[in-house]
């Protein structure tokens, strides 16, 4: 069984939040990591091949920089077995669809069984690309997952939506992503980061997939960015430490409030 | 590619409230575009009357694909009936509120047109002849103003971004529609579905949330928060996290996907303050935040944060509060 895990390389959540004035976009330089919720699908694939498929063959996919292979390295160490990185400065400034449409040219090459997500990109807060890939490569697609197994070539996924939790069930090749509940990404031993490195990394660039430059990047985007303004903000936020007597002095401003009497 | 058309999701037999808010808010749109708006609904079993309906939230014409394939409310089958009405109706824009089912099908239609796609819009403005969405980034310290390249755009808009009103009571032509449905879009079969037990107590009612997220460690960790809840005379309410993991009752959550609350006062505990659940409590009064981690994205909008281990202060605010009680 071949199973891919699309992954995303994201800017540190805890780094400071900017958007860069002159090209409109995320400023994705300094500290990045693995996208937070994409070690859920790792983990989802790892237990996949502990338990129905021991004889699964995980592959990390991403779109990003060659600065990316650190992240991608931190998937490898995880749990997967080779990783293919689409290394392309044509590909910069990609949109849902453009980054979307290179998923699918590196997947199609690959006939997996599986392809795993993560519920949600931790820099955009996008849950779509599922949905995107899915049908660029004419597959079925689950989204948001809470459970999955996988018995005789089909996934059944307990999934929630607006009314309760739903039971689907669809034949493999499909797409899934999955919930940050569905487990607990185990963190990976030292050996195994130190081993990282020495997996198989492909790195491809559009022309190695047959991608027209002029369909992604910032050239074939369908969206566009003309400006930036200011949302209405809350107001004042106040944020102590706690030393013990957090609790007197929320206590204290809720008083103040009039909140409690 | 003129016009605009709506995505309104029928649930539980009714077209879904944020369905509604959308509607309005596209007809707003397009009579600034000089757009007509058209209301595309899939499903089975579907009313003509109650269809027409939608005529009174601006829908000029109500487009039904009623259809077997379209019961289960799985997105694919939904994306192949967009798709078909897109044929006919050559729409430059499709919008649609932020439900699982319409997020998925918009994603899937996004990809078969290659259509640019935003998600998240939290405004719709007309701007030089198109439409200009306003999408909140880098944890909404940003309004990014996105429009479309490509001939038709696709919007998902942000839960509770656009409220609607009840209505002008009008109606609209009614017209049905075959769609065309592909191998692969009727592949994910609905095998099972557990309803949302509403048995709990009524959190949209209450004066006081009490929330718990994963940082609560475990489902016992939840009996903190029921006993700081009832100190305050409130409820219990928690996230997509726990309740996915079993730890608390759908009834409980809050969010994109949960309910929508308003209470007085909004305690999030152990909760990181992910964009789907600050759309169901952003309405709260006053919104209280107790995290150990500084940078969670719950203190950009909290009126107070404690940054500060869970186990040990929310213990405490019981005892506080119930010495006053
Ligand atoms: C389409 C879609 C719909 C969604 N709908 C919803 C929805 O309706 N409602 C919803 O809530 N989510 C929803 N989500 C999920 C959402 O994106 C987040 O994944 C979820 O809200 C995270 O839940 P959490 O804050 O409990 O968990 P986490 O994000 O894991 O946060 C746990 C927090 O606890 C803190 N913590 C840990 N230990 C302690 C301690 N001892 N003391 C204090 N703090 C501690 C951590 O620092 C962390 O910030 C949806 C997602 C998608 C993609």
């Amino acid at each position: 069984m071949r199973i891919a895990i699309c992954v995303k390389e994201v800017p540190d959540p805890t780094a400071e939040k900017r958007i860069d004035a002159g090209t409109n976009r995320l400023v994705r330089s300094g500290e990045n990591t693995l996208n937070p919720y994409d070690r859920h699908a790792i983990e989802a694939a790892v237990q996949i091949k502990e338990g129905p498929a021991p004889d699964a063959e995980i592959t990390i996919v991403t779109v990003g920089p060659e600065s990316a292979n650190r992240s991608v390295d931190r998937a490898l160490a995880q749990g997967g077995d080779q990783s293919v990185h689409i290394a392309d400065e044509a590909a910069a400034g990609s949109d849902l669809l453009g980054t979307a449409r290179i998923l699918a040219a590196a997947l199609k090459r690959g006939n997996y069984d599986l392809i795993l997500l993560g519920q949600q990109a931790a820099d955009s807060e996008s849950y779509v690309m599922a949905g995107l890939v899915a049908e660029l490569l004419e597959l079925p697609c689950v989204t948001q997952a809470a459970s999955i197994e996988l018995a005789d070539g089909a996934v059944t996924v307990k999934r929630q939506v607006e009314t309760g939790y739903d039971t689907v069930k669809a034949a493999t090749p499909c797409v899934v992503s999955v919930s940050d509940a569905i487990n607990d990404p185990r963190y990976p031993p030292l050996p195994a980061i130190m081993g990282a490195k020495r997996k198989p990394h492909e790195v491809l660039s559009l022309a190695d997939l047959g991608v027209d430059a002029s369909t992604v990047g910032a050239a074939g985007a369908g969206t566009t960015v003309g400006g930036l303004s200011k949302p209405e903000g809350r107001g004042d936020t106040i944020v102590i430490e706690d030393d013990g007597s957090a609790a007197d002095q929320l206590v204290a401003f809720l008083l103040e409030k009039k909140v409690v009497a | 590619m003129a016009g605009i058309a709506v995505l309104c999701e029928v649930q539980g037999g009714e077209i879904a409230k944020g369905s509604l808010g959308v509607l309005e808010e596209a007809a707003r749109l397009g009579a600034a575009l000089g757009e007509p708006v058209e209301a595309i609904v899939c499903g089975s079993g579907l009313d003509d009357a109650a269809m027409g309906a939608l005529g009174g939230f601006g829908a000029s014409k109500v487009r039904v694909a009623d259809d077997a394939a379209l019961a289960s409310g799985i997105a694919q089958p939904v994306v192949d009936a967009c798709a078909s009405a897109q044929e006919s109706g050559q729409y430059r824009y499709w919008l649609a509120g932020a439900s699982i089912m319409s997020a998925d099908a918009m994603a899937g239609l996004a990809a078969r047109l290659g259509a640019g796609i935003v998600i998240d819009a939290v405004e719709l403005h007309a701007e030089g002849g198109a439409l200009v969405t306003r999408r909140s980034g880098l944890g909404d310290s940003v309004l990014a103003h996105c429009g479309f390249t490509t001939p038709v755009g696709v919007v998902v808009t942000r839960s509770n971004a656009f409220a609607a009103t009840e209505g002008n009571g009008g109606s609209a032509p009614v017209e049905r529609f075959s769609p065309t449905f592909k191998a692969y879009s009727q592949a994910v079969q609905l095998v099972g579905h557990e309803d949302a037990e509403d048995s709990g107590p009524d959190i949209g009612a209450a004066e006081v949330l009490v929330a718990g997220g994963r940082g609560l460690g475990d489902a016992a960790g939840f009996a903190a928060i029921e006993e700081c809840a009832s100190a305050f005379g409130g409820a219990v309410a928690a996230t997509r996290a726990v309740v996915d993991a079993g730890w608390y009752p759908y009834s409980a959550q809050v969010g994109q996907t949960g309910k929508t609350v308003t209470p007085k006062l909004y305690i999030a505990c152990g909760i990181s303050g992910a964009i789907q659940h600050k759309v169901g409590m952003q309405g709260s009064g006053t919104i209280v935040a107790i995290n150990k981690d500084k940078n969670a994205p719950i203190f950009d909008y909290a009126d107070f944060g404690i940054v500060g281990d869970l186990n040990t202060i929310v213990p405490k605010l019981t005892e506080l509060i119930k010495a006053r009680g």
